[in-house]
């Protein structure tokens, strides 16, 4: 579904992401872990097309289709959600708004046909609830004045309506309290299917206690360094990333 | 040092032309064609030269003089003025600082003025002043290597013609305002900086240095050119306040800046503000304007006003140059009964140009201040940005703060941001710091100086260190 | 000849048959318009709205209130209101909806006012805005013949809106209308007065308002003014307020339409306590030209103010914005707060904005700030990032920034309407009617 192939990222003149490459397969669940300063959300910002990133050198690939080629929201409509690590406050933009928008957009980039506002309603509220959110809450500006944990929430809500093939999540667990990191793992779960993708970045292991990976990755100065299953997770989490480094010198 | 060797030294001065060499003759007021052929032909002007000031004259008497600024002044008698009166003689001024009002002589102490100063500043008959002289030499050999040419208005136009005939009046025209016409019909005395491509001036340019600086003319022209990547930073006035005689002054100041060029303008203005009831101020009517002619060129100015009766003053730039950036900073203390309508203009013309406004403004006593600006971008000012942070702080219930900031934005792309306060000093401020010791009086100056903090620290050093000084003499008694 | 004298000179014999006092009124603004002439570009406070259009205009008055009601459907919000209707300044009786008025409130033309109690209105009319005001005021004085009179007793709260709907019809020939309007608030009443202005598409008429509101001590006053005049009118307003202790007075100044519109609203807080929230809004395109003036006048110690207009211009329109805050000498413990920010949709829209502080006392806490600029590219992104594409993300972006203001009405007939109508306006991939739609079923629900 995803391929990454030897991806080299600039940002502002210094070189982060040096060498990348992953190969992603539907059904999958992804775990990317690694320090800070890895260059891990800059591999779900580069997927997701934000400006200020330089591709020097290798190729993205998205069901076959060279992803750095297209527009932020053509990717979007290709599948690919990001969720963010610090949600943007838009004042003024209702969150229904948001989601409406979205999902025609979706819906007609399919060849589908809007969908009737009584139907979408229901979607939006049986959604709603399944992540424990008030109907209020639709009104409200997104993320505007939202909690930590409101604004994860919201960004997992709009995975469960919009439905991506490959949902990124950028330290979606960041902020979060045990229930509502309870809420969130649970969410992200029922986006599991077999052709769906899921890409987690993170830099603990909690996360992963909830939502459990079919492959992790460290990520330790802009290349893969260390691929595995959870139990590298296990086992990162006890020694730390100092060692992957020495192997992978060694 | 032998008074003889002192005398050479004067001497020398006047062979270089810093003081321009007259014999003492004034004429009697009133303002006409012929007291314009008068001055000029005392300067010993080229023709050209005459004629554009005849021309500006004649654009001036057809002039309103505007009533637009938040100004309140009764009408100035143009033909009551003097246009020309040479230097005071030795024998008129005070013979020693025995003579010179003691209050001005305190204010000195406070300012901590070396003595050897106060007398040149207090308009003493004692010509020499030591360090000046020989800092004076020391500076136009340094300046002349460089190819600065740094000389008076007048010197340049006998010696540098083609460069005064090229930029004078390119930035300000002749009939740009009221006072700037009669300014370019009447001018005696001014600056003139030209700073050849790629140099960086050696060192601040300073009026101070100039011997003649302690009399400055009424209607001083001051035109500096910075050439291609070269820079200048010019510090105008003195924190000192000055003996003057003159009530009007309506000074033009020309800045072009080309390609790459930087020009920093500082002004300290503290020029008489009167007495306690206003009377006997200077009017301070004076047109400042940067032209940003080249690409990625920078003005910036900075100014702190503490004196004068009445301020009318609005430094501008026109960034015209792609990319240029125009910056004004500044400080505006008034007491008593002062008046000041000062701001500046920012006129963006070329694509990505950036420019940048922080005024603080301070009043105190019956004193009323206004800051005005115009920040106008035009249709072909793409991505042009400004920001503007304009704060007003009162003290004392019979003061005034007005803020008139005009916007014209004619432009997609351009952010404007405009931020004011206006706001007292906080009593609990106040309370806080009396709290820990401090008296009420330093508790103000402290927390003005604060609020002060984002232009003094564009203020080149030493005048920095100055300038606070001068904001807490300039409050003494504002708060009792 | 000036244009001013020629402007009246048109109207020949009209006002012929009227009480001494009122001539003698109409005469003193007549003088008044005279002397001062339309405005120029030379005068501060029109610095940049050029009138010209309006003076050399040929406008004749009207007689008859003549309005299908679906026409007036069409102009209108179907609210449960007490209702005035005119239409070119004229009063319609069919239109108009005041029958079954609780005790203690009159809503009334100014015509049958003057004639019931004529002392007392016609003492009150004309106290807050003169002659002096404007030249416009002056011709308003000079030319005026009906309007809206809305008295609330002391202690009332008014259950419903008070409508007043001008209608300006598509006429073969341009009309003009320089109509009162004149609410008397009495101690602790409530009432919520709406002024909507809304021309028919081809409308070229001109309508030169003035509007005073008066609060007694407590008085709660909500007024909105709906502009929504067609493309070609043109629309001078002013409206002066005069609070008294403890009243609070809320304007919701909401421009959408007109060619040339100019409003100014100037409040007087005369005692402690008293409290202004001005709310303001304007959308123009195409070659509209919207004028904003705001005046508070902060006459006494403890008074309150809070002001945030917003605007957004596309095509070639030019907005103005001219916010004043004074604050009298020992009027001290004043609180005043002014925000204009505007949005330029289009390299060729203009936007001109001078936000004032003129204050003469030290215990103040006031502040003023304008932005202008373009939509958060941030936001911009992250909307992209969920597919909606860069013109519908930047459509969305446009109705929350008015969005803003919108939050503060308390009508929401009114706020679905703005919305609405914003939305629309937004050029064509921009439209959004769609999702307000769906909001507001939501909310309905």
């Amino acid at each position: 579904m995803l391929e990454v192939k030897d991806l080299h990222v600039t940002v502002e003149g210094s070189e982060i992401l040096k060498g990348l490459s992953l190969t992603i397969n539907p059904g999958e669940v992804h775990a990317l872990m690694g320090p800070n300063g890895a260059g891990k959300s800059t591999l779900s910002a580069v997927i997701a097309g934000k400006d200020g990133y330089e591709v020097t050198s290798g190729q993205i690939l998205f069901e076959g289709q060279d992803l750095l080629e297209m527009e932020i929201e053509e990717r979007a409509l290709a599948g690919i959600l990001l969720g963010f690590q610090y949600p943007v406050e838009i004042p003024g933009v209702k969150n229904i708004y948001l989601l409406k928008a979205a999902l025609n957009a979706q819906r007609e980039a399919r060849g589908e046909k809007e969908l009737p506002a009584p139907e979408f309603m229901k979607l939006v509220r049986e959604k709603l609830s399944f992540m424990k959110m008030d109907g209020s809450f639709l009104q409200r500006a997104v993320n505007e004045g939202f909690s930590g944990g409101e604004k994860k929430r919201n960004e997992i809500l709009q995975m469960l309506v919009l439905q991506p093939k490959l949902a990124m999540l950028d330290e979606i667990d960041s902020g979060l309290d045990i229930d509502a990191m309870k809420i969130v793992a649970e969410g992200v779960n029922s986006l599991r299917s077999q052709d769906r993708a899921i890409l987690m970045v993170t830099h603990y292991q909690r996360l992963l206690e909830h939502i459990v990976p079919d492959h992790v990755h460290v990520l330790v100065d802009g290349r893969i360094v260390k691929s595995g299953d959870k139990n590298l997770a296990h086992e990162l989490e006890t020694r730390g990333y100092e060692w992957v480094l020495e192997e992978s010198v060694a | 040092m032998a008074s003889q060797e002192m005398e050479q030294l004067v001497r020398r001065e006047y062979t270089q032309g810093f003081v321009t060499d007259i014999e003492s003759d004034t004429v009697p007021p009133g303002l006409d064609e012929d007291t314009i052929a008068f001055i000029s032909n005392k300067k010993g002007e080229p023709e050209w030269m005459l004629e554009w000031r005849l021309d500006a004259y004649h654009q001036w008497l057809k002039m309103k003089e505007p009533s637009w600024a938040h100004l309140d002044y009764p009408p100035i008698d143009y033909q009551a003025i003097s246009y020309y009166s040479a230097p005071k003689k030795p024998e008129d001024r005070p013979q020693s600082l025995d003579e010179v009002d003691p209050k001005l002589l305190e204010t000195y102490e406070k300012l901590g003025i070396p003595l050897h100063e106060r007398a040149a500043l207090a308009g003493v008959a004692v010509d020499a002043v030591f360090d000046s002289v020989s800092v004076t030499t020391t500076f136009k050999e340094k300046l002349a290597e460089a190819g600065v040419i740094f000389c008076s208005i007048s010197e340049a136009i006998r010696d540098y013609p083609e460069l005064v005939r090229q930029y004078l009046g390119s930035v300000v025209p002749k009939g740009d305002n009221y006072f700037a016409a009669l300014n370019s019909a009447v001018f005696t005395d001014g600056s003139f900086v030209y700073v050849p491509e790629g140099v960086e001036c050696p060192m601040e340019l300073s009026t101070y240095f100039r011997i003649n600086a302690a009399n400055t003319g009424q209607f001083e022209r001051t035109l500096i050119v910075c050439d291609k990547q070269a820079q200048v930073s010019y510090l105008e006035g003195c924190t000192a306040p000055q003996r003057d005689e003159n009530q009007l002054h309506a000074a033009v100041v020309e800045l072009v800046a080309l390609e790459d060029a930087y020009i920093k303008y500082s002004t300290v203005q503290n020029w008489y503000p009167g007495d306690e009831d206003g009377k006997g101020g200077i009017y301070n009517f004076v047109t400042k304007r940067g032209d940003c002619r080249g690409d990625r060129s920078k003005i910036s100015w900075t100014q702190v006003e503490t004196g004068s009766a009445i301020t009318w003053k609005y430094p501008s730039c026109v960034l015209r140059g792609k990319d240029s950036v125009g910056e004004f900073y500044s400080v505006a203390v008034t007491n008593g009964r002062q008046q000041a309508d000062t701001g500046t203009k920012m006129i963006h013309v070329g694509e990505g140009t950036r420019s940048t406004i922080v005024s603080k403004g301070i009043a105190a006593g019956n004193s009323d201040q206004a800051y005005r600006g115009l920040v106008k971008v035009g249709p072909r000012a793409k991505g042009a940005r400004n920001f503007t942070q304009c704060d007003s702080l009162l003290i004392g219930d019979r003061c005034g703060a007005h803020t008139f900031p005009y916007q014209e934005i004619g432009n997609s792309s351009a952010t404007v941001e405009h931020e004011a306060t206006t706001s007292k000093i906080g009593e609990d401020q106040l309370f806080y710091c009396q709290a820990r010791g401090i008296s009420e009086e330093d508790a103000v100056n402290m927390i003005v100086n604060g609020f002060c903090k984002d232009v003094f620290q564009e203020l080149p050093m030493e005048f920095a260190v100055e300038a606070e000084a001068l904001l807490n003499v300039t409050l003494e008694g504002a708060v009792g | 000849m000036s244009a001013a004298h020629a402007f009246l000179q048109r109207l020949g014999e009209r006002f012929s048959d009227e009480p001494t006092w009122v001539t003698a009124r109409r005469q003193a603004g007549a003088a008044r318009f005279e002397a001062l002439g339309f405005p120029t570009k030379r005068d501060e406070a029109w610095k940049y709205t050029d009138v010209r259009r309006i003076a050399e205009g040929e406008f004749a008055l009207t007689d008859d209130a003549e309005l299908s009601a679906s026409r007036f459907e069409a102009l209108s919000m179907p609210l449960d209101a007490y209702r005035l209707v005119f239409v070119d300044g004229v009063f319609s009786t069919a239109l108009s909806d005041v029958e079954a008025l609780p005790e203690g409130i009159s809503i009334e033309p100014l015509t049958t006012a003057m004639r019931t109690n004529h002392e007392a209105i016609g003492g009150a009319i004309g106290r807050l805005a003169g002659v002096d005001f404007s030249p416009f005021t002056a011709l308003n004085v000079a030319l005026s013949e009906e309007g809206a009179v809305v008295r609330i007793g002391q202690g009332v709260v008014v259950d419903k809106p008070i409508y007043v709907v001008f209608a300006s019809r598509a006429n073969e020939a341009p009309r003009m209308s320089h109509p009162r309007v004149l609410v008397m608030a009495g101690a602790r009443s409530q009432a919520t007065v709406i002024e909507h202005y809304a021309g028919e598409t081809g409308a070229a008429n001109f309508t030169n308002v003035v509007s005073e509101v008066m609060l007694e001590r407590g008085a709660i006053v909500d007024h909105y003014k709906l502009q929504e005049a067609s493309s070609e009118d043109l629309h001078v307003a002013s409206i002066h307020v005069e609070q008294a202790c403890d009243s609070r007075f809320t304007s919701f100044n909401l421009n959408l339409g007109g060619a040339l519109v100019r409003t100014d609203l100037v409040t007087d807080l005369n005692a402690q306590g008293a409290e202004a929230n001005y709310n303001g809004l304007f959308f123009v395109q195409g070659r509209q030209h919207v004028d904003n003036h705001t005046l508070v006048n902060h006459n006494a110690p403890q008074t309150f103010s809070n002001e945030n207009y917003k605007g957004i211009l596309n095509d070639r329109a030019r907005g103005v914005f001219n916010g004043k805050v004074i604050v009298k000498r020992d009027s001290q413990q004043i609180e005043a707060y002014q925000n204009n920010a505007n949005l330029l949709l289009s390299d060729r829209a203009e936007i001109d904005t001078k936000p004032e502080l003129e204050i003469y006392a030290d215990d103040v806490k006031c502040s003023h700030g304008t932005t202008t600029g373009q939509l958060d590219e941030e936001a911009v992104f992250a909307l992209r990032t969920r597919g909606i594409d860069e013109q519908m993300a930047r459509g969305l972006l446009t109705l929350a920034f008015a969005g803003e203001v919108m939050d503060q009405v308390r009508l929401p007939a009114i706020a679905e309407r703005v919305e609405r109508a914003v939305a629309g306006k937004l050029p064509e991939r921009f439209n959004l009617a769609d999702l307000v739609e769906v909001s507001d079923a939501l909310q309905e629900a």
